[in-house]
């Protein structure tokens, strides 16, 4: 092949319509300025339109004082903010809900995926029972079903279940002590120091392994270690550290950790919608792996689990990974469902301060800003894991 | 769903904006022969639609009122319910010719949204309710309490507003459909339920059993609720004000829907003014002469409008209060036909 002298030669281009390069380029710059004018046309007629209706435009509104109270606030927040910041606050909510969802979803959706696969009669028709029923009730019925079930099945605030000292179950959410004092950084810290010492012991027992064939209980041992190290810098420390009990005072339970019926109702319809989807997801992905893979783990003599965790799912991850990305993002955009039940996400506060300044368009504009920034995080991280994972070829 | 529909008037507002200039929506409505109006999704005694889909509430009367003095025909409207979150799109893009949904005139709405009040209908304010169970016979002694309220509303401006005044906490739960919302507040999610008194009558008279719950006595806010039309177009935007008014000097002089006829024959030279005896006013308007008359003939006075949606004789049963005519002690007043 080296040797071959009669190479041809890619033909001159001429500028000719039956040239089919020229005529591609042609049209895609038609095409582009076909669209760069629609584009165009659409911006400076809303421009013009707003502005003979004297309607103010422009995003200095985001500097103004918002005036209005959200339920939730995972950075601090009052009335006389500016609507910049209350729009934070909803995209910190989003953002909240979507990562405990992921999160739980993925291991939940998971097992299920799993169980379906179960030899078990059982175990495996009632994970596929779930799977379509969850798939094929409407996400928005679920979410008022659940938000129903809280806030008409549970007691209100005085006649609070209370199981434990400190923990209170009401219509108006789950209240739990929070911990409070310098001690709960030192407690992080060594949490923090926990975690790098599990991830230099799960490195060296993989190298011990591969040397020696002996194999280290990590899992067992990591527990241990993540347990007793925060303790141990706890008690070395001798910083003080209190319990923030709630109690009820007037209407409501003042102090404490609280997980509020919207909260709660939005988070578990998203892991349970979700997860039916993540579940068929793992099932397909475990079934794309051949039976002779299965076989030849089960010469090998690994126990089930093993097979699973070493075996199938890093090749099933390759089938997994793609589709699950869409599940995520699904998720993080179907939270925007939350302004049905009350939980202010940022949909919710977006929608309030639009109307209250009436900049319709800007407002939609930060909303598509937002999800897109976060939809296109997610996909590039997920692509990311993709490559990462993918089937090296030597 | 409503999220959508708001892009939806947003991309309308965009493309098909250019289609409504200011200055020619009467001329538009004559041409299409109907008043579009915008009205609230549903509030019993201001725009409520029966079994067989007719509206009617004391917003839908100034509906048909318009319809009556443009076409001499108060059944030449057509309706478009729209939350509070579309109302105002809707109006801006052209998609209705006239707000009649209760909507608060504040100076922002007047000077940033392109629009204009047109004049009041209802003279309402901002109340709490609460269950009788929970012992609270005024809101200062709701500390930390959670309430219910629905979003895009001067609502929930005026429940931060009275709470940051009164140095109070509360917690709000906000809510975007008016069912789902008043649901949380019977289930006990929230302790108290905010909005305009009127509509706190209405849902109160809309539950099985009414009296389990109280309106408490304070009032967060002032909320003067009337027609909104576009800026620019004075034509409309004074036939919208006249409307209001005339129906206003109606119950003032008298004339009814029954004696309107009877009426026309007196002497009073007020009365003939308004019903279009004598005189040109309906010219200045660009309308029939007879335009007030027509009101009167087929929707009534004001009087009669509040009796038939809101008064003693509706499971609203509201008292005339401010909005009674100035004679007696209220706020409504008529200004003069002439």
């Amino acid at each position: 092949m080296a040797h071959n002298t009669t190479t041809p030669q890619a033909p001159r281009r001429r500028l000719s319509w039956n040239d089919p390069f020229t005529r591609g380029i042609l049209y895609q710059v038609l095409i582009l300025g076909v669209l760069g004018f629609c584009v165009w046309y659409l911006v400076s007629n809303t421009l013009h339109n707003l502005a003979v209706r004297n309607i103010s435009t422009g995003f200095d509104f985001l500097g103004r004082e918002a005036g209005f109270a959200i339920g939730e606030t995972p950075i601090a927040y009052t009335p006389s903010d500016t609507y910049g910041r209350a729009i934070l606050v909803g995209l910190f909510n989003t953002l909240k809900v979507s990562v405990v969802g992921i999160v739980a979803a993925t291991v939940f959706g998971t097992v299920l995926g799993i169980a379906r696969l179960s030899k078990n009669w059982l175990v495996s028709r009632l994970a596929g029972l779930y799977v379509e029923v969850m798939r094929n009730v409407p996400l928005l019925l679920q979410l008022f079903f659940w938000y129903a079930l809280i806030t008409e099945a549970l007691p209100g605030p005085r006649q609070a279940l209370h199981p434990v000292d400190g923990v209170f179950l009401s219509n108006r959410g789950l209240k739990l002590p929070a911990l409070q004092g310098d001690g709960l950084s030192w407690i992080l810290l060594g949490l923090a120091l926990a975690i790098v010492l599990v991830v230099v012991m799960a490195h060296w027992a993989r190298r011990r392994q591969e040397l020696t064939g002996n194999i280290f209980p990590v899992a067992r041992v990591g527990l241990v270690v993540l347990l007793l190290v925060p303790a141990a810098a706890l008690l070395i420390s001798g910083a003080p550290l209190a319990l923030d009990m709630p109690e009820l005072r007037g209407f409501n339970f003042v102090g404490g950790l609280t997980l509020s019926p919207e909260f709660a109702a939005l988070l578990a319809g998203l892991i349970i919608y979700t997860s039916a989807f993540v579940a068929e997801v793992v099932r397909s992905g475990i079934q794309s792996v051949g039976k002779g893979q299965w076989e030849a783990a089960q010469a090998l003599g690994l126990s089930r689990s093993r097979m699973m965790r070493l075996v199938i799912l890093p090749q099933a991850l390759r089938v997994i990974v793609p589709p699950m990305t869409s599940q995520y993002l699904n998720l993080t955009k179907n939270s925007s469902l939350a302004v049905a039940i009350g939980y202010p996400d940022i949909v919710s506060v977006v929608n309030t301060t639009l109307n209250q300044t009436g900049q319709a368009i800007e407002g939609i504009l930060i909303i598509m800003a937002a999800y897109l920034t976060v939809s296109l995080s997610i996909s590039i991280f997920m692509n990311w894991y993709n490559n990462r994972i993918a089937l090296v070829e030597r | 769903m409503r999220f959508v529909q708001t892009i939806a008037c947003g991309v309308a507002l965009m493309a098909f904006g250019a289609a409504v200039q200011a200055g020619e929506t009467l001329d538009a409505v004559k041409k299409k022969g109907f008043v579009q109006c915008g009205i609230s999704t549903g509030i019993a005694g201001f725009s409520l639609a029966d079994s067989k889909g007719n509206w009617s509430g004391l917003d839908v009367d100034v509906c048909r009122a318009i319809a009556a003095a443009v076409f001499g025909d108060a059944s030449k409207y057509k309706v478009t319910p729209l939350t509070t979150q579309q109302r105002f799109t809707a109006l801006q893009s052209g998609e209705v010719d006239v707000l009649t949904r209760n909507t608060t005139a504040t100076i922002a709405r007047d000077t940033t949204l392109g629009l204009m009040s047109a004049g009041v209908n209802y003279y309402d304010s901002q109340g709490v309710m609460v269950k009788k169970t929970l012992g609270v016979k005024s809101a200062k002694e709701l500390d930390g309490a959670a309430v219910c309220v629905q979003p895009g509303t001067t609502t929930e401006l005026n429940l931060a507003d009275w709470f940051r005044a009164q140095n109070m906490k509360f917690n709000p739960v906000v809510i975007n459909n008016p069912e789902e919302a008043m649901r949380s507040f019977t289930s006990g999610r929230c302790d108290a339920f905010t909005t305009d008194k009127s509509q706190l009558a209405a849902v109160r008279a809309a539950q099985a059993t009414p009296d389990e719950f109280d309106i408490l006595p304070e009032d967060f806010s002032k909320e003067p609720l009337g027609p909104m039309v576009r800026q620019g177009d004075d034509d409309w935007f004074t036939l919208v004000r006249w409307t209001l008014n005339a129906m206003l000097e109606a119950e003032e002089y008298g004339i009814t829907m029954a004696n309107v006829d009877e009426k026309a024959k007196s002497d009073n030279p007020n009365i003939q003014r308004i019903l279009g005896v004598s005189g040109e006013l309906g010219k200045g308007l660009k309308l029939d002469n007879k335009w007030a008359y027509n009101i009167i003939k087929q929707v009534g006075n004001y009087g009669e409008s509040f009796e038939r949606n809101l008064g003693k004789t509706t499971p609203l049963k509201l008292d005339r209060g401010l909005n009674a005519q100035w004679r007696n002690g209220g706020l409504m007043y008529g200004w003069p036909v002439r």
